[in-house]
């Protein structure tokens, strides 16, 4: 589980921890029933505070992203998640943010933009097509 | 006396200091709980190191009081200094003595000195047991310096910008060492830095200080909680700074605006629509950013 921090930006840490896990779990990098690291274990490879990882899975376990086994650690939920969805939903509407207001600077029409969609939809079905 | 139910290693209160005729510490209080990472912050000749002094009874207080595990550090010195690990900020090693000698001789003065452990981390430093003092580098020495503050296992770290002047790759042994201190034992860690991306990975309560008074403190999720940092945008280009009720500090020019502001995130939106802007992001600022325009309205 590769995780990076950054300082600069002011997203508290245990908020970065837990997005970036949620991230990981939404694109499928960490599958349901994958065990993640213990929190000193995180801590020391992140440099942060064990508080501070102590805090980012709690949240992700209240969040239903993560569960304890008593005397084992903490993985990655069998319910795949209930935000898996929602979060994957989240990752594409900033991408379909960006692309919109790429468009709108390159005076291309949403319908016009969203026929492209469908378009190139259609070649990477049909490869051979393209 | 039992001091391992005290849950303030350091109490400080009403601490004042003069030198001269100027104020170097202004009726400081602050608490340090035990088993966590305290960091303290601010510019050069904030008052930091004065405040280190005090608390290793280097310093007598004028005005209010100090104490540590209980304890007066300037009545009291053997009960206090025997269970700190002090890394001074000058990190005055003696110079002409080999990495060896340091440590043996380190070790006559505490009782609790744990050789296989002052050896593990001299392997982990990559120290030269044969290299003097003097030859050795600047991360060398700090390490060195940091290594016999640690080798006793103090109840508490005490270190005074442990990483200034230092390359990234001595800083990470550092925080390193900070942060298996309290993890490890539940034994207390209190730094000064003004590296502000340390301490906010690093420390579970802030005091941050300005001209010797400390401007700031508490827990750093509650410091990021009740600080804001929104940015503004007007449709017509603003020539004077707008008013934002409840800024720390505005920054910008033209249409769009920084604030960072503390409390009340809804009185500054209310104040700026009044003016005629609106919000495009509300994110929390980092440290340093609160920092700042905490040091700049205690400028005037």
């Amino acid at each position: 589980m590769q995780l990076h921090i950054n300082t600069g930006d002011g997203v508290p840490i245990y908020l970065q921890i837990a997005n970036q896990v949620k991230y990981l779990v939404a694109s499928r990098r960490l599958a349901p029933g994958d065990e993640i690291p213990a929190i000193r274990v995180l801590a020391h490879q992140l440099l942060v505070n064990p508080n501070t990882v102590a805090r980012a899975y709690l949240e992700l376990e209240s969040a239903g992203v993560v569960v304890k086994r008593h005397g084992s650690g903490t993985y990655i939920s069998d319910a795949g998640s209930p935000l898996a969805r929602k979060e994957r939903l989240k990752i594409l509407s900033q991408r379909v943010d960006a692309l919109l207001a790429e468009a709108r600077h390159m005076q291309v029409e949403p319908d016009e933009l969203l026929k492209l969609i469908k378009d190139r939809q259609q070649s990477l079905q049909s490869p051979d097509k393209q | 006396m039992n001091t391992t139910s005290i849950t303030s290693i350091i109490e400080v209160s009403g601490l004042s200091r003069k030198f001269d005729s100027k104020l170097a510490l202004n009726n400081i209080t602050l608490k340090v709980p035990r088993g966590r990472v305290f960091g303290l912050v601010g510019g050069n000749g904030a008052g930091k190191t004065t405040l280190i002094k005090h608390i290793l009874g280097l310093l007598k207080a004028e005005t209010g009081s100090v104490r540590v595990f209980g304890f007066d550090p300037v009545a009291d010195p053997v009960k206090v200094l025997g269970r700190i690990g002090y890394l001074s900020e000058n990190r005055d090693l003696p110079a002409w003595m080999r990495v060896d000698e340091l440590l043996r001789y380190t070790q006559a003065f505490y009782p609790k000195w744990d050789m296989a452990f002052a050896e593990e981390l001299r392997h982990q430093f990559g120290l030269d047991p044969s290299a003097k003092i003097k030859n050795l580098s600047r991360g060398e020495n700090a390490k060195a310096g940091l290594l016999i503050a640690l080798a006793y296992r103090p109840e508490l770290l005490l270190l005074d910008e442990p990483s200034s002047g230092l390359d990234p790759v001595v800083r990470r042994d550092i925080l390193e060492a900070i942060l298996r201190t309290v993890a490890d034992e539940g034994r207390t860690a209190f730094f000064s830095s003004h590296l502000l991306d340390e301490v906010e990975r690093v420390a579970d309560d802030v005091a941050m200080m300005f001209a010797g008074q400390v401007v700031l403190s508490g827990t750093l999720d509650d410091i990021k909680e009740n600080h804001h940092r929104l940015i503004f945008r007007f449709d017509a280009p603003q020539s004077i700074t707008p008013q934002v009720p409840g800024a720390l500090s505005i920054a910008g020019s033209g249409n769009e605006w920084t604030v960072i502001c503390n409390g009340s995130r809804q009185a500054a939106i209310a104040g700026v629509a009044r003016a005629g802007g609106r919000v495009v992001a509300d994110d929390t600022p980092s440290l340093d950013e609160i920092f700042v325009a905490r040091a700049g309205t205690k400028h005037i």
